[in-house]
């Protein structure tokens, strides 16, 4: 992975100097909380609603051991002793004093890392696929240019005041295992006809109160323009984007109303401006960063392992993914106990997923946006071990993709801007369908809940999304069906009036008997639900 | 009545305005009638608490319980961590909140 040369170090040490000043200030009362908040919120900083939260960034999900055990360590000597991963694949920690941060801060320094533009109208945190440089259906590892846009998003000047944040995501397979095309600009690394590397540009999507899925504007960017037509996308936007309500401020308002042909004809004109303006870093610069993602020193070894044990062999069955060498998986450490908070790792986990990444995966972990962390390259012969060791600190969970894997923001149980609590109601369907015992049968079905309309929990992507409104003063909860993230991205479609808490928890049951009753062969729930359509199911729910 | 309340300007912690103070109780906070601007100027000025704001609540005879919902999950604690909250040995304490 990448390694900071002096200058990153040196760059973010004295960000770091400059927030402990900037917050020393703040408590001396020589700037005002309206001063103070911009330049917080720069460093990931919020306010939220028990205490200050501090967002950590985790470049396009990748992290080492040393990484995961500071983030650890920060849990215990920061925060009370957890925290929270993210739907954007970073960490957040819920119980930050202002007083602490600069330290907190310093210590996140030495191993790298920072909360640099995890908030704020900015570039966030770039997005990738959780299996790069392991997936056996890559067409390359996106991470180099990932860590390209990362290094260019970092800091650029013109792009630190946007109408609205910014989110980027990298992949380079065909699956899309980053909700790419629900992005700000999504980037998928494909080959031309002739053979030739590039990137083929997706601008305008996003979730949030108005979803919108991003049009294609380029189908093919040669790797030697990347950064000047992200450059491009961006400009255009940065000077139409709608600074006058925040409500329309995102990219892909932009793109709905100018049209997403005439946006293209304004990326592809500045474009064609920019080519000979030496935007672009030199390919040697890719080239440079490369190696820090080249393949780890992997083994011929067993390709099939003893599945006599049943438990093992559902978790094998569920949590791992195919690996581009045959001796190899990726293995999938579920942070989505039944009735757990979806998301949550205690310091003692986080550990411990540090330790068995050394011990077996080459010091190597991921966030998924799903919440849930990876070990991306594991032999074989280890994964009984990995799984062993991972069931006695009960994150054996063999979930992955079903509806006990459920994505959940924080919530109104700790975000301000929620309407809703979230994770009790993931909490609760987990308990209900893993006592039913259908989690099985059901097969893969993705339920994602957001606690307001800001859809960090990507509901509008859910094959069952639930969102949570205020009812005069009272929890509600509407229920959508037919969402995608992958590559068969849809948005879902609400299916009437909502539920209280309760009345959801059964209305998710009665959409998957419904399901139970109607697939055919193979199909899964979104399959069936794009067979059928709606009507049955609101049948079923309102009838 | 109308309560007040904000965030400690050091740890962030959720406060309520007792009338000579900041209490981390919610059963502590007083009716600042028409006087919640006032109060909340001089407290934001004098940097003893963040950004403060005034709702409406109720007291009777269990206490005070601020109108609405997301006010009362900030004075207890999330409602999935009962260790976190005010009061972790009363798990029947997050009934209040709902």
């Amino acid at each position: 992975m990448y390694k900071y040369d002096n200058y990153d170090q040196q760059m973010v040490d004295t960000r770091v100097e400059e927030f402990r000043d900037q917050a020393k200030r703040r408590l001396e009362g020589k700037i005002t909380e309206d001063q103070f908040k911009p330049l917080r919120l720069m460093n990931g900083l919020y306010l939220q609603l028990h205490a200050y939260m501090l967002r950590v960034a985790i470049p396009y999900g990748t992290l080492n051991g040393a990484q995961m055990h500071a983030l650890a360590d920060i849990a215990d000597k920061y925060d009370r002793g957890y925290g929270h991963f993210t739907t954007r694949q970073n960490i957040q920690y819920n119980w930050i004093k202002l007083e602490e941060a600069g330290d907190l801060l310093a210590d996140l320094a030495k191993v790298e890392m920072h909360a640099i533009q995890t908030s704020g109208n900015c570039i966030r945190n770039i997005s990738s696929d959780h299996f790069a440089g392991a997936a056996a259906d890559e067409l390359v590892d996106p991470r180099p240019y990932a860590e390209l846009l990362r290094q260019w998003s970092s800091f650029h000047p013109e792009f630190m005041y946007l109408p609205r944040k910014f989110k980027i995501a990298v992949i380079a397979a065909e699956t899309d295992r980053a909700a790419m095309r629900l992005h700000d600009i999504g980037i998928q690394i494909v080959k031309n006809d002739a053979g030739e590397i590039g990137a083929s540009f997706y601008v305008g999507g996003g979730m949030g109160r108005t979803p919108m899925i991003a049009p294609q504007v380029r189908e093919f960017v040669p790797l030697n323009q990347l950064v000047t037509y992200s450059e491009a996308c961006l400009r255009v936007y940065n000077r139409h984007g709608r600074r006058d309500n925040k409500y329309k401020a995102r990219i892909k308002i932009l793109v709905h109303e100018m049209g997403a042909e005439e946006y293209t004809r304004q990326v592809e004109e500045e474009f064609a401006h920019m080519l000979d303006q030496g935007v672009e870093p030199p390919l040697a610069e890719i080239e440079r960063l490369r190696p820090y993602f080249a393949d780890p020193a992997f083994v011929d070894g067993p390709k099939t392992c003893d599945r006599s044990d049943p438990d093992f062999a559902l978790w094998v069955d569920r949590n791992t993914n195919r690996h581009k060498h045959d001796s190899y998986v990726s293995a999938v450490i579920s942070l989505k106990p039944v009735g757990g908070i979806p998301g949550d790792a205690t310091a003692e986990q986080m550990h411990l997923m540090a330790e068995l990444a050394s011990k077996y995966s080459f010091d190597e972990l991921r966030v998924m946006h799903t919440q849930n962390i990876v070990l991306p390259h594991v032999a074989i012969s280890d994964l009984h071990a990995l799984w062993t060791a991972l069931e006695a600190a009960g994150l054996g969970s063999p979930n992955l993709d079903t509806i006990e894997d459920i994505i959940a923001c924080p919530g109104l149980d700790y975000c301000s801007l929620a309407n809703a609590r979230s994770i009790p109601l993931a909490q609760k369907i987990s308990e209900r369908f893993a006592a039913s015992g259908k989690t099985g049968e059901l097969g893969q079905l993705k339920l994602k809940i957001s606690g307001c309309i800001n859809a960090c929990g990507h509901h509008h992507a859910g094959h069952i999304g639930i969102l949570g409104v205020d009812k005069k003063g009272t929890e509600n909860y509407q229920l959508s069906l037919g969402g995608s993230e992958a590559e068969d991205v849809a948005l879902a479609k609400i299916t009437g009036r909502g539920f209280d808490e309760a009345g959801v928890i059964n209305a998710v049951e009665t959409v998957t008997d419904i399901y139970l009753g109607a697939r055919n062969e193979g199909e899964r729930f979104l399959d069936t639900y794009r067979r059928i359509g709606m009507t049955p199911f609101k049948e079923a729910l309102y009838d | 009545m109308k309560i007040l309340t904000g965030n400690d300007l050091k740890s962030g912690a959720v406060v309520w305005w007792d009338g000579a103070g900041w209490s981390l109780q919610v059963n502590d906070a007083v009716d600042v009638g028409e006087d919640a601007d006032t109060i909340a100027a001089s407290e934001e000025a004098a940097r003893r608490v963040n950004v403060p704001y005034a709702i409406e609540a109720t007291r009777d005879s269990q206490g005070v319980r601020p109108a609405h919902i997301k006010d009362r999950v900030r004075a207890l604690g999330p409602t999935v961590r009962p260790d976190l909250t005010l009061k972790p040995t009363e798990p029947e304490a997050l009934d209040w909140i709902v």
